[in-house]
């Protein structure tokens, strides 16, 4: 008996010892921290990863891990956790990886040992096949470590090198995130950002000021509102950590867990034939007006349901994702409302980028398109519209997904050719019957064909031209355009078109890789 | 009878005739300006004529066109809804030159009640009580305050062609009769092309209640009873109703048949309508009476089972009326809500654009409850600048009042309209609000009520409990739904929980929900409700029965919940696990955006006037901009003292939405 309580006894003390350590290891900083951390409108490392996963499904790795650090009497200070949470859960079920840097411990800074818990759960999702969340809240390096510091932020590099295109990569930037620190994030697949509460800069306003005595806040040089307004670092901005963490999980909900499964399917209520009528009054009487495209767009999407990326960067250009039969397809359609949905550098870029990401995890693409050509002007040239417009020509052109356009209206000129034309490999080209495929407009095609003539002249041949060109039926003769089709009926054909597509295979030649002009 | 008839009119009240006309067997003819060229009432009719460019005094009140439509398509009669032309004796005239029949009076009673004053005087004569006021025209703003002095405030300032509150001010003092005078004077030349003005006095804690008359050409004229049209806003009907809840017996009797005395007075045949204000004592004044078909005219049909554009037709061609006064009785209670494309949360300021969704409630008739929508329009359909802003006109009948109320609150509670702002929270408000349920009312109810404006309703707490349980149950729909994800790891799959916390209006409750296959009952404040409904995530409206009552939810979108519209409240709807719930109220709160500093243009129009520069000292209510828009002149004030930094819009600029027009310092 006396054995048997002494056993007990012990056993349960060492039982106890772990949920000790378990509990240090989780106060992270300590209680004075976490209230700061609170105070600033953020949570805690682990209270975002709760909010991240599935209730109770986070399995922690590492949480005893501690830095090797043995100068400016860090040898002292040595928590548990070194300032990185990390592990796996799921979300809705489906696996991921996830690292969530605890601000509370040292800043959040990187260490050796903390590079080394996220480089584990790295080499982990790309072996295993699952997505990546980090969740960045880091003041930078960790100064007393010197370059194991640096060396540890290019091990996580070269991981996000590997990992890109493999398994989906997910930045959530919540707290600063500084110096080098940024191109972690910078080479992941999305970036959301928290408004009033996270910035990225590579070098912050005190060296902005010292070197070009331009005077800016942090927030001004690289907040979640620069971010996603001017430089398009960021792809979604949201209110506070709970939000951005919400939108997370739902964006996680509409890719594949890696790039040899299909994109995930749910249930879904919408009936696939589902006829919109008012589609049919969608394009304005004067060919100049504009309307909005995100109309057609969340009547066309199961449950009007669309989650946008980059919504406010280049919005001449729509981007993001629908469900189509419950299943995820990538939407990049022309934006009649801004610049009358021209393409430029920036929506080039824009969705050059995305149209990447679906060809890379098999998402299929629906092209909407109503644009009456290249933005022009010095600003473009000078700016390099050639090699930056080429790349939206190339990331269509190698994209091996399905493929279904629709022209709405004006397809003129090259831009016609790069929105995902038949010429580019498109499966389905539909057009509506007021689409106007030329090779530029009326008035201009005609002042060209018939130089010299008179205003009266230029004005009867325009209404000419009009009449013979200003249609998709020329385009539908020479069989660039699949069928007509009426707008009302659009949400099924297109629906249909992706549903004879599920079983496509296309092999482009093989390489070591294009040479997209970066 | 005729065989076809031209509607020389446009919007809901083409689309009302036609319906008539088409169950007469009579072949219908629009009309249509550019603006109108995919118009509901031009799909609607068997022929369609395009008569000009969208202004409607290019298009629809051009009376060569309309002749000539009509001699182009052989139209027997001109049906001229109310507005346009309708109340123009130049028209009838036309027509009667050209052997056609018009679908209205005769000429001389148009000519005698179309001008305010005039009407007044012929009504004194045939012994309508009538308003003390200045009968003649009002040369400038001197005299016009002069008058006003002699009849003492506060005074109206009316149009003498006037109608549905364009060119109607109410001035209090010297300044506003100056201003008021002004403004109703271009509204008038704009609106009407006649921009003669006369004042009168203001009768306070007045109910307007107007008199249906209806009369043939063989000397007879009954009264269908009256409306109550008390609910206005800047003297524009909003809600009528019929019955009014104030008259007794012998008011309306006594009403009714002065109505008629006008009526015969003048020779009236078809349709018409004499509007009276009464004040707390009962005591009516003869208003104006309008020769032609009103607006609200459906809330009589309702009441009196009689189709008014039938009987219209009827009269035109001649026929006597089927029914005597004794053949007239008031049935039960009928209500109408306007629903008009201005949006409250903006001060009601005129709003366009595409009806990307427009879902009205479903029309029915049983014996104890109806539903009917007049419109004249339909989802992918654009509200332009060039007209009347009212979309619709949603009429409900009931045995008795307060279920005619029910009813409109259940119809406006599944009424989608998207794309434009409209009126439809603030319709569903007011039929909410005790005041008007009682049924004690003023003219003066909006603005006395609603003095700042409307900016949404706070629910009651009984109704955010139903409406959390709803929350809670519709929620579990849609997270069960996303638990089943294609990819997930087998065995391990998520448990949704049965515990939600649902924030809504600053509070939170916390709900635990039981599903079985019918349904869920969902524990909330210490209380469980059966929550029945067929939602399914992405449907915008929501049709539930929470406990065995209907709840009616207009259900939106937004991060880790639902945005919920209802019974005049917009609510954001947070639907948490307790877990989710606890950190979620770690959040800061976060203040929109300043933009006091602005003055920003509320609407799309046009600039008419800046009325202040750069530098200059504002108070708070000076005019500082007008902006025309629908046809109405908005004068923007200044909310407070400030100083204007910086003039951003000249006249003559087109401007939309919360574009810049003054910065302040």
């Amino acid at each position: 008996m006396l054995a048997q309580t002494g056993g007990t006894s012990a056993m349960t003390d060492i039982l106890q010892e772990l949920d000790q350590r378990r509990q240090t290891a989780r106060m992270g900083g300590g209680a004075r921290r976490i209230e700061a951390q609170h105070g600033k409108g953020k949570l805690t490392a682990r209270e975002r990863i709760d909010l991240l996963l599935d209730e109770g499904s986070f399995e922690e790795f590492d949480m005893f891990v501690a830095h090797r650090c043995t100068d400016f009497g860090m040898e002292q200070d040595r928590p548990a956790g070194d300032g990185v949470v990390t592990g796996w859960g799921t979300v809705n079920g489906r696996m991921v990886y996830v690292f969530s840097q605890d601000f509370t411990v040292f800043g959040g800074s990187l260490s050796e040992t903390h590079a080394q818990k996220i480089c584990k759960i790295m080499d982990m999702a790309v072996q295993n096949g699952a997505p990546v969340i980090g969740i960045n809240d880091s003041g930078g390096a960790r100064i007393q470590e010197g370059v194991a510091s640096l060396a540890g932020y290019a091990e996580v590099f070269q991981r996000n090198i590997m990992a890109s295109g493999v398994v989906p990569q997910i930045s959530l930037i919540m707290g600063p995130c500084a110096g080098g620190a940024v191109y972690s994030p910078a080479m992941t697949d999305f970036i959301f950002m928290v408004k009033d509460s996270s910035y990225m800069f590579v070098t912050g306003p005190d060296v902005v000021k010292t070197v070009t005595n331009e005077v800016v806040t942090a927030e001004e040089l690289g907040g979640a509102t620069t971010h996603t307004r001017k430089s398009s670092v960021a792809d979604g901005a949201f209110e506070n950590d709970v939000e951005a963490l919400a939108e997370a999980r739902r964006l996680i909900d509409l890719l594949p867990l890696n790039n040899r499964q299909k994109p995930p399917t749910r249930p879904f209520f919408d009936d696939v034939a589902r006829i919109e009528e008012s589609l049919d009054t969608l394009i304005p009487d004067n060919a100049n007006t504009p309307y909005d495209m995100k109309e057609l767009i969340l009547k066309l999407a199961d449950e009007s349901d669309f989650f946008e990326i980059q919504a406010e960067f280049a919005k001449n250009i729509i981007t993001g994702f629908v469900r189509l039969e419950g299943s995820t397809v990538g939407v990049v359609a022309n934006q009649p409302m801004v610049l009358a949905g021209c393409l430029d550098i920036d929506s080039s870029r824009k969705a050059a980028r995305f149209v990447r990401f679906c060809d890379a995890f098999e998402i299929p693409i629906l092209t909407l398109v109503d644009v009456p050509g290249f933005l022009p002007g010095t600003a473009q040239e000078y700016g390099g519209v050639i090699k930056h417009g080429a790349k939206l020509l190339f990331a269509y052109g190698e994209a091996t997904v399905p493929k279904v356009t629709v022209i709405t209206r004006k397809a003129y000129g090259g831009a016609y050719d790069v929105m995902a034309s038949k010429h580019l490999r498109g499966d389905f080209n539909y057009a509506w019957p007021t689409a106007e495929i030329a090779v530029m407009g009326a008035k201009g095609a005609t002042e060209i064909i018939h130089r010299g003539k008179s205003a009266d002249e230029i004005a009867r041949l325009t209404k000419e031209y009009e009449d013979r060109f200003a249609n998709p039926f020329v385009a539908a003769e020479k069989g660039f355009i699949d069928e007509v089709i009426m707008p009302r009926s659009t949400r099924r054909r297109v629906c249909r078109a992706f549903a004879s597509l599920r079983g496509k295979s296309q092999q482009n030649p093989w390489k070591k890789h294009d040479n997209i002009p970066l | 009878m005729f065989k076809k008839i031209l509607i020389a009119n446009r919007g809901e009240i083409a689309c009302r005739v036609i319906k008539t006309a088409r169950k007469m067997g009579i072949k219908t003819v629009a009309i249509y300006s550019d603006a109108d060229r995919n118009a509901l009432h031009v799909k609607m009719a068997d022929e369609a004529v395009h008569i000009g460019p969208p202004p409607a005094n290019q298009s629809y009140i051009v009376i060569d066109k309309v002749m000539a439509a009509i001699k182009q398509t052989g139209a027997e009669a001109v049906h001229p809804g109310y507005g346009f032309l309708s109340e123009n004796p130049k028209f009838a005239q036309a027509l009667a030159a050209a052997g056609v029949a018009f679908i209205g009076p005769p000429v001389g009673a148009i000519e005698k009640m179309g001008d305010k004053i005039t009407s007044k005087k012929i009504a004194q004569e045939a012994g309508v009580s009538t308003v003390p006021g200045y009968m003649g025209l009002i040369s400038d703003g001197d005299e016009a305050v002069k008058i006003s002095g002699q009849i003492g405030y506060p005074v109206m300032i009316k149009a003498s062609a006037g109608g549905g509150g364009k060119g109607m001010r109410i001035a209090w003092k010297e300044d506003e009769v100056r201003e008021g005078f002004q403004s109703s004077k271009n509204e008038a030349a704009s609106s009407f092309g006649d921009d003669r003005i006369f004042i009168e006095k203001f009768v306070t804690q007045p109910r307007h209640i107007e008199i249906q008359v209806l009369a043939d050409s063989h000397g007879n004229a009954v009264y269908l009873h009256e409306r109550e049209c008390s609910i206005q806003r800047r003297n524009q009907k909003v809600i009528e109703e019929a019955p009014s809840p104030f008259l007794d017996e012998a008011t309306r009797k006594a009403m009714g048949e002065q109505a008629c005395a006008l009526a015969k007075a003048v020779g009236y045949t078809s349709a018409g309508t004499v509007e009276f204000i009464v004040d707390g004592d009962r005591n009516f004044y003869f208003l104006e009476m309008n020769t032609r078909l009103q607006v609200e005219h459906p809330v009589t049909e309702l009441i009196s089972g009689v189709d008014l554009v039938e009987q219209m037709i009827r009269v035109a061609a001649g026929e006597k009326l089927p029914f005597a006064q004794k053949d007239l009785k008031i049935n039960g209670w009928a209500m109408e809500s306007r629903l008009y494309a201005e949006d409250p949360y903006r001060g009601f300021l005129p709003s366009i654009g595409r009806l990307t969704r427009y879902r009205p409630p479903a029309e029915e008739a049983t014996p104890t409850r109806a539903v009917r929508n007049d419109t004249g329009v339909f989802e992918g359909g654009e509200i332009s600048m060039y007209y009347d802003p009212m979309i619709a006109k949603l009429c409900t009948w009931a045995p008795d009042r307060a279920r005619a109320i029910d009813e409109m609150r259940l119809a406006l509670d599944g009424f989608e309209v998207e794309g434009i702002g409209h009126n439809l929270p603030f319709l569903a408000a007011v039929m909410d609000h005790p005041k008007f349920v009682s049924g004690n009312i003023t003219t003066a109810f909006i603005a006395e009520e609603y003095p700042e404006g409307f900016a949404g309703t706070t629910l009651p707490d009984a109704t955010l409990i139903r409406i959390a349980a709803a929350a809670a149950a519709m929620n579990r729909v849609a997270e069960i739904r996303r638990a089943r994800i294609s990819g997930r790891m087998d065995n391990h799959e998520r448990h949704v929980g049965e515990d939600w916390a649902v924030s809504l209006q600053g509070q939170t409750f916390s709900t635990h929900i039981n599903a079985d296959k019918a349904g869920a009952d969902v524990t909330i404040n210490g209380a469980t409700l059966r929550v029945i409904s067929d939602w399914t995530p992405g449907q915008p409206l929501a049709r539930l029965s929470v406990d065995g009552t209907p709840l009616v939810l207009k259900v939106g979108k937004i991060s880790g919940g639902f945005r919920i519209r209802h019974r005049g409240a917009d609510l954001k709807v947070h639907v948490r696990t307790p877990r989710q719930a606890e950190l979620a109220a770690l959040m800061p709160e976060k203040l929109p955006p300043d933009t006091s500093k602005f003055l920003l243009c509320p609407m799309p129009g046009l600039v008419v006037k800046i009325s202040v520069e750069a530098g200059e000292t504002v108070q708070e209510g000076q005019a500082l901009a007008t902006v025309e828009a629908m046809k109405m002149e908005n004068i923007l004030r200044a909310e407070r003292k400030g100083v204007v930094k910086a003039v951003k819009a000249s006249p003559g600029d087109s401007l939309a939405v919360d574009q810049v027009i003054l910065e302040f310092e």
